[in-house]
């Protein structure tokens, strides 16, 4: 979920650079460097599962991803996504420098919240694992979507139909997100519990 | 599925210090980013099409990659007409183009290609690893630049390896359809991809620690600030700064 360069205004564009830069550093003084190989790598399989469209009727969505970046990594999803980031910037120019605190802020944000929201949750056995697991997904882009709509909206207030219809048109990827979130923690559950406890 | 297309050359631009291209792109980006005026954001897009210039890269390609990214903007070129208000432009039928919205999206485009051609002129220009150098020489933190050169260089191992589980999928005769057992399937997909970059970084950071990993970050990048370089930065900076005086005096 990005946002082009040259669309948002100067105080939009330094908030959300300065809060993206705060978020960062918590990230990396807590990430210690015998865990720094293990949020790289992850992070470049979040940037390939990125890359991944899912069918939806005709056409088809990507996925962000955010919500099990969020529980996996915890404060670090801030390095980890701004690194994403760049890369994106340099290799497609999807977002670019002044954009890149504001959409930083936008997927990396939402993925801190869920992570204290619901890793606790998740935790847990039984239904509230899959309950936990939906409600991380679902939030962690619905929340992208509305900070996004709110750095358009507070660019310019007559964006506001553009940001009513972005938060729509992310619908379909809050309930996939939840779903494929769901199964992604079951397996991972099954399969490598210490990566998401 | 990514390739630096612009990173090698041997134009102006390609020969400029890396950390040089980045402070410049960086201010460069922000002074435009900063104008609404039609002034300064024609003067910008002039500047910044002789960057693209300078760096001597193929036109076709440049092109493309504008195309490709413009989807963003063409949102703002369907919604603003309609929903902007004030008097119209045209009207089709029953519906009516405001004239101030096709004016912003119009402003709009101008300002997010002008910033991106500089982009690409300027930072595309280079391999990510001389970027990751030239931002660990600018005092970026040491774990930041560790971390994008580390996800970059596995970036590529991490595609193969969804590739080879892919192709595993496929052999078993999985057709991705609308359906949740598409999305099961490409759950599991996900979750294995991390289960393995997991394994694999235990096994890279033993091997790390193997070579003796403190956690410094070396580079062997020798750069150097030859005066061609603080030339370019100027002119780039007065670029910027012109640009800004631009907007004060026709819209200020």
């Amino acid at each position: 979920m990005h946002i082009s360069e040259g669309i948002l205004s100067g105080p939009v564009l330094l908030s959300g650079a300065a809060l993206a830069a705060a978020g960062t550093a918590i990230g990396l003084k807590r990430l210690d460097y015998d865990r720094i190989a293990q949020t790289g790598i992850l992070a470049a399989a979040f940037f390939v599962a990125s890359l991944i469209h899912v069918p939806v009727g005709p056409s088809s969505v990507h996925l962000i991803l955010n919500g099990i970046v969020g529980l996996i990594l915890g404060w670090a999803a801030f390095p980890a996504i701004l690194t994403a980031l760049v890369l994106h910037a340099l290799f497609f120019q999807f977002g670019g420098i002044t954009t890149l605190g504001v959409n930083t802020l936008i997927m990396a944000l939402p993925a801190v919240c869920c992570h204290y929201l619901f890793a606790s949750l998740i935790r847990r056995q039984g239904w509230m694992v899959s309950a936990g697991a939906f409600g991380c997904g679902f939030l962690a882009v619905a929340l992208s979507a509305l900070i996004m709509a709110g750095s358009l909206v507070f660019t310019e207030i007559k964006f506001l139909e553009i940001s009513g219809l972005v938060l729509i048109a992310n619908f379909p990827v809050m309930v996939i997100e939840g779903i494929i979130t769901v199964f992604c923690v079951l397996f991972l559950k099954n399969v490598q519990p210490e990566l998401i406890a | 599925m990514m390739d630096e297309p612009f990173a090698n050359g041997k134009s102006m631009i390609h020969r400029i210090d890396p950390r040089f291209r980045v402070v410049a792109a960086t201010i460069y980006s922000f002074a435009v980013a900063l104008c609404y005026g039609f002034a300064p954001l024609m003067a910008a897009v002039g500047v910044s099409i002789i960057l693209v210039l300078l760096a001597r890269l193929n036109p076709g390609r440049v092109c493309r990659r504008l195309l490709i990214v413009n989807g963003f903007i063409a949102l703002f070129w369907i919604m603003l007409p309609l929903t902007y208000g004030g008097p119209a432009l045209y009207t089709i039928g029953p519906v009516d183009l405001s004239r101030a919205g096709i004016i912003l999206a119009a402003k709009l485009t101008i300002k997010s290609n002008a910033i991106l051609l500089a982009m690409i002129a300027l930072l595309a220009s280079q391999s990510f690893a001389t970027l990751g150098q030239a931002l660990h020489r600018l005092r970026v933190p040491g774990k930041l630049v560790f971390l994008l050169m580390l996800t970059y260089r596995y970036i590529f191992v991490i595609e193969q390896e969804y590739q080879k589980i892919l192709r595993a999928v496929k052999i078993r005769g999985f057709e991705p359809a609308t359906s949740l057992h598409t999305y099961k399937t490409l759950a599991y997909v996900i979750g294995m991809l991390f289960v393995r970059a997991s394994h694999r970084a235990d096994r890279v950071y033993r091997a790390m620690q193997c070579r003796g990993f403190s956690g410094r970050f070396y580079s062997l990048a020798a750069f150097s600030a030859s005066p061609a370089n603080w030339i370019f930065l100027c002119a780039m900076t007065a670029a910027g700064a012109g640009i800004i005086c631009l907007e004060w005096i026709y819209h200020g």
